[in-house]
């Protein structure tokens, strides 16, 4: 029997942990280009579209993420196409990020004033050119903190991943438990190490908060 | 020739039918005073004619354009008039010279130095030309208001609508506002101004539209609305009874 030192299963935690971020970056930036156009999809004046985009929302935060998890990778094998888990984890991620991200979003925008809206419209401005110039420039300062904090949601949703066979850092401590059946020790690594990730978003969330409150009319 | 024709214009907010059946015709040159109590349907006239709100029936036209819904036809129509607010909607992420300078960059595709030589034109007409860089909450409202003259001027409108534009201004910071929009009167803009301002609207407005519960109740030259107003509306608006 092979025994396992403190160093090798901290090795091989921190070498998941690698698959951990790549997946938690592949979704928030996937999620937030998805993101974008449900936003837009949301806020459009025509009715169809906007509920489109209203009924992919409510599906993707009505339902846990475990079964979207579940449905692309069971249910596109059932379909006939065999997905790899990696890519049934990162679409299930990317969209169930998209729908939060939207929502998140959508109130940035509407906490604009309605005169911006009115003024860039009097100028002759598009509605495609008023967001571009006029209206997110000022919705994205106020749409980072809860987007830096919406993040750290994302990295502990990775986790879930591990149960389709993604190999990330939560199915690396399974991995290691059943070989050193130390699960205490395992998982307070693993533990650990999510912490060490998420707590720096966290905070700097808290921190950008306060510095654009502080600055809320300054440039 | 008129430069805005309003024909029958009709206009609800659900139940309530704010604009009765409006028709007006507005000279090229001509500055209008509307006037009449909170309510009776003058900023919902002046929005609609830009198509800031929807009419359920009649016509609007600007210099030939017609009103029409469709994101074209209102370009076409914002292009020959432009609006000022009560409310400045300035655009607080930019400095005053950007300003001026953003929709004639992103509506008229003009080139940032020409641009740029527009809105320090404008700035100076408006007295501003030293607050180029300066950012909107930098400024007073008088001097936001001017901002915003300057930024809807930067288009080359042919008319411009001013919804209330001292309302919201501290009483000492009213005339240097609407001295610009004198100066204005004077070169021969075209202008319809909804205003609470009696003494400018008698000393600079060629015509004054009293409106009442959605109605032009009465029209004429401010001499003669201001002298002998013909209605007991009118009277009573006027504190004459």
């Amino acid at each position: 029997m092979i025994e396992f030192t403190y160093w090798d299963i901290i090795r091989n935690l921190l070498l998941a942990t690698r698959w951990t971020i790549l997946l938690s970056l592949v979704s928030f930036i996937g999620g937030g280009l998805v993101g974008l156009i449900v936003m837009s999809m949301r806020i459009s004046k025509n009715r169809i579209v906007s509920a489109i985009a209203r009924g992919y929302i409510e599906l993707f935060q009505g339902t846990p993420l475990l079964m979207q998890l579940f449905l692309a990778f069971f249910g596109m094998a059932l379909l006939g196409f065999t997905v790899p888990a990696w890519l049934a984890a990162g679409t299930a991620l990317i969209l169930w990020t998209a729908a939060f991200l939207s929502e998140i979003w959508r109130g940035c925008v509407q906490a604009i004033a309605k005169g911006q809206w009115e003024a860039s419209a009097s100028l002759a401005m598009s509605r495609f050119e008023q967001m571009r110039y006029v209206i997110l420039p000022q919705a994205i300062r106020i749409a980072i903190p809860p987007t830096v904090g919406f993040s750290v949601q994302v990295v502990k949703g990775t986790a879930l991943t591990s149960i389709i066979g993604f190999i990330e850092l939560t199915r690396a401590g399974t991995t290691l438990t059943n070989a050193t059946f130390q699960p205490f020790l395992v998982y307070g690594l693993v533990a650990l190490i999510y912490f060490a990730l998420c707590w720096p978003l966290s905070k700097s969330s808290q921190i950008l908060e306060r510095r654009l409150n502080v600055s809320h009319n300054r440039h | 020739m008129s430069l805005i024709t309003v024909t029958d214009v009709r206009k609800r907010f659900g139940e309530n039918e704010v604009l009765k059946g409006i028709t007006l015709e507005v000279g090229r040159g001509e500055v209008v005073a509307i006037i009449g109590k909170s309510g009776s349907g003058k900023s919902t006239l002046l929005r609609c004619i830009n198509g800031l709100e929807q009419i359920n029936d009649g016509a609007i036209s600007v210099a030939g354009a017609q009103l029409l819904p469709g994101e074209a036809a209102l370009r076409q129509l914002r292009l020959k008039i432009g609006m000022i607010f009560q409310s400045f909607n300035l655009f607080p992420h930019l400095t005053a010279g950007r300003n001026v300078m953003l929709s004639q960059q992103v509506v008229k595709k003009t080139p940032a130095p020409e641009a740029e030589g527009m809105a320090r034109r404008m700035l100076e007409q408006v007295g501003l030309s030293e607050k180029f860089d300066a950012y909107p909450d930098e400024l007073s409202g008088g001097q936001q208001q001017r901002v915003a003259i300057a930024r809807a001027l930067a288009m080359e409108p042919m008319g411009l609508l001013c919804d209330e534009i001292t309302s919201a201004l501290d009483p000492e910071l009213v005339s240097e506002v609407l001295a610009v929009v004198k100066q204005l009167a004077a070169e021969g803009m075209t202008l319809v101004m909804v205003t609470h301002e009696m003494k400018f609207a008698r000393d600079v407005c060629d015509r004054v539209v009293f409106m009442h519960q959605g109605r032009v109740h009465e029209v004429g030259p401010p001499a003669e609305v201001f002298a002998n107003p013909g209605t007991p509306e009118l009277k009573q608006f006027l504190g004459m009874l």
